[in-house]
């Protein structure tokens, strides 16, 4: 299993270091993804309280964050750690940004929950929830990814950016004829266009960290390929690695 | 209407380097190649079938763990195991195209253009002058302007002619242990070698001394080729161009350094530069 890779270290500590930062980014991954969803439900539902909470949340994301980069470099500093090691921590440091702006995105909605308080605007939650779904997936599926530090799954991810992108644009089309309807409807309509576009761009952070997690486990920068490059390049280079594996 | 140029910051991106520095040995000019090399300690073979190209004017560094046969490898490259009873090379070892091991190399030739560097400086119970005049004057140079030439060359190429030109004439066994090590390599340096063979040669001094040391060897890669077998995985990364690792006499992995360091594609090279038993 590759998540033993973490192990093996002649230094236990070392071990236990690497492991507890593993365990923190899934935590926080977790706290996220919580907050996608409970931020959503607010907005569908109008919940003001639990919007308000999403909101106070945020700030347990961001010690998060900080507490986990100061542990990363305290191992670069203090360990010098290369190949795997260093390809996992430089992973994090970039996951854990990304993680971190899927946490402000949340914020976000929940911000615009309490921004639509005011108008009916509960009933439109229906434009959004198929982007919601897609979205929420997206993210765990590169929580899971990385938790399990498998890459076969990740390729995936970054096909369904299309899809995502495709739905915003649908969203917007509609959001544009009710804006056309009726003048009453722009500022609503703004409001929720917002909420759309905070979502899409969750969809963007898990594609991100979906790219990190192929650099830690495989080396590659696949960085600003095409899904189909990208796919390519995790096949091709599966094989290899296998080789040396089995030595 | 013209259209007013917006003034920006005078950066050329494209002289930002953003492209790859793609080293490869088989765009490199090959100084020592090494093949199929086996070595022998009596009965006890310590080398397999070494097969390796290290090129030019670039500074190749072997790592691996203690007895892995990396300094057997290195003391090949001059015929130092030559003076070890029992020693036995099958092989052959190319400087230029040339097999050293061939009958009609002259080894004190051959150790002229390979200059080696051992872990503890060994300067000459003599004058800092002396000791890197040493080599000219047993070839016979005893001209006073060359001599002086060459030593003044030397110590600034070794990076120690401003801490010791005020004391050329006291005796090198005064010079602290860094300031030894390169005069030492100053030494080695005045006879002009192709080769620079380095032995752990920072594994005996301070960081800071360490850090010189890695400087100059930065500085000398413009003139020699560089080989250098260190303990210290950190210091092979920071000072090399290309990196072996070698395991139980056998060369398991060689690559271009910040490959190996990121990215190795052997298990075994992964386990052991990570500190993973394997």
């Amino acid at each position: 299993m590759e998540s033993n890779k973490i192990g093996h270290h002649i230094s236990a500590k070392f071990n236990r270091e690497l492991e507890d930062i593993r365990h923190k980014v899934l935590a926080m991954g977790g706290l996220v993804e919580q907050q996608i969803t409970l931020a959503t439900q607010a907005f569908s539902s109008g919940d003001l309280d639990l919007a308000e909470s999403v909101i106070k949340q945020d700030d347990r994301v961001n010690d998060l964050e900080l507490e986990i980069d100061r542990e990363c470099i305290e191992i670069i500093a203090l360990r010098q750690p290369a190949a795997f090691d260093l390809r996992l921590l430089i992973s994090v440091i970039k996951t854990i940004t990304e993680i971190e702006r899927v946490g402000d995105q949340a914020k976000r909605i929940a911000q615009m929950t309490l921004h639509l308080a005011d108008t009916d605007s509960h009933t439109q939650y229906y434009e959004l929830k198929h982007i919601v779904d897609m979205v929420s997936a997206m993210l765990h599926d590169a929580l899971d990814a990385f938790a399990r530090m498998d890459i076969n799954e990740v390729v995936n991810i970054s096909k369904q950016v299309k899809n995502v992108n495709r739905e915003y644009k649908s969203i917007v089309r509609q959001l544009i004829t009710k804006m056309m309807e009726d003048p009453r409807n722009i500022s609503r309509s703004l409001d929720l266009l917002w909420t759309a576009r905070a979502l899409e761009r969750v969809g963007d952070h898990a594609c991100n960290i979906s790219e990190y997690i192929i650099y830690m486990v495989k080396g590659e920068d696949v960085r600003h390929l095409s899904p189909e490059e990208l796919t390519e390049k995790v096949q091709s280079q599966s094989s290899s690695k296998l080789d040396s594996e089995c030595k | 209407m013209t259209v007013k140029q917006t003034r920006t910051h005078a950066i050329d991106i494209n002289s930002l380097g953003i492209e790859q520095k793609n080293l490869s040995p088989e765009n490199e000019t090959v100084c020592i190649e090494v093949k199929d090399l086996d070595f022998f300690y009596g009965e006890k073979q310590a080398l397999f079938n070494v097969n390796m190209k290290m090129p030019q004017k670039k500074v190749t560094a072997y790592i691996g763990p203690s007895g892995c046969g990396k300094s057997t490898l290195l003391r090949s490259i001059n015929r130092m195991n030559d003076l070890v009873d029992s020693a036995r090379v099958e092989g052959e070892i190319l400087l230029d195209g040339k097999n050293i091991y061939d009958k009609s190399v002259n080894v004190a030739n051959l150790r002229r253009r390979v200059g080696m560097v051992f872990q503890k400086p060994n300067p000459f119970p003599k004058s800092i002058y002396e000791n890197v005049a040493y080599g000219l004057r047993i070839q016979g140079i005893n001209d006073r302007q060359t001599l002086d030439e060459t030593v003044e060359k030397s110590l600034r190429g070794a990076a120690l002619w401003d801490e010791a030109k005020d004391r050329l004439n006291d005796n090198a066994l005064g010079l602290s242990g860094g300031q030894q090590q390169r005069l030492v390599i100053a030494r080695a340096i005045a006879i002009k070698p192709e080769v620079m063979l380095l032995d752990e040669p920072a594994s005996a001094l301070d960081p800071i001394s360490t850090l010189k040391i890695e400087e100059l060897i930065n500085e000398l890669k413009e003139t020699y080729t560089i080989v250098i077998v260190t303990h210290n995985m950190q210091q092979a990364a920071r000072v090399s161009d290309y990196t072996a690792f070698m395991y139980m006499g056998e060369l398991i992995e060689f690559g271009q350094t910040n490959q190996l360091f990121t990215n190795p594609s052997k298990k075994q090279t992964e386990d052991y530069i990570t500190g993973r038993y394997g």
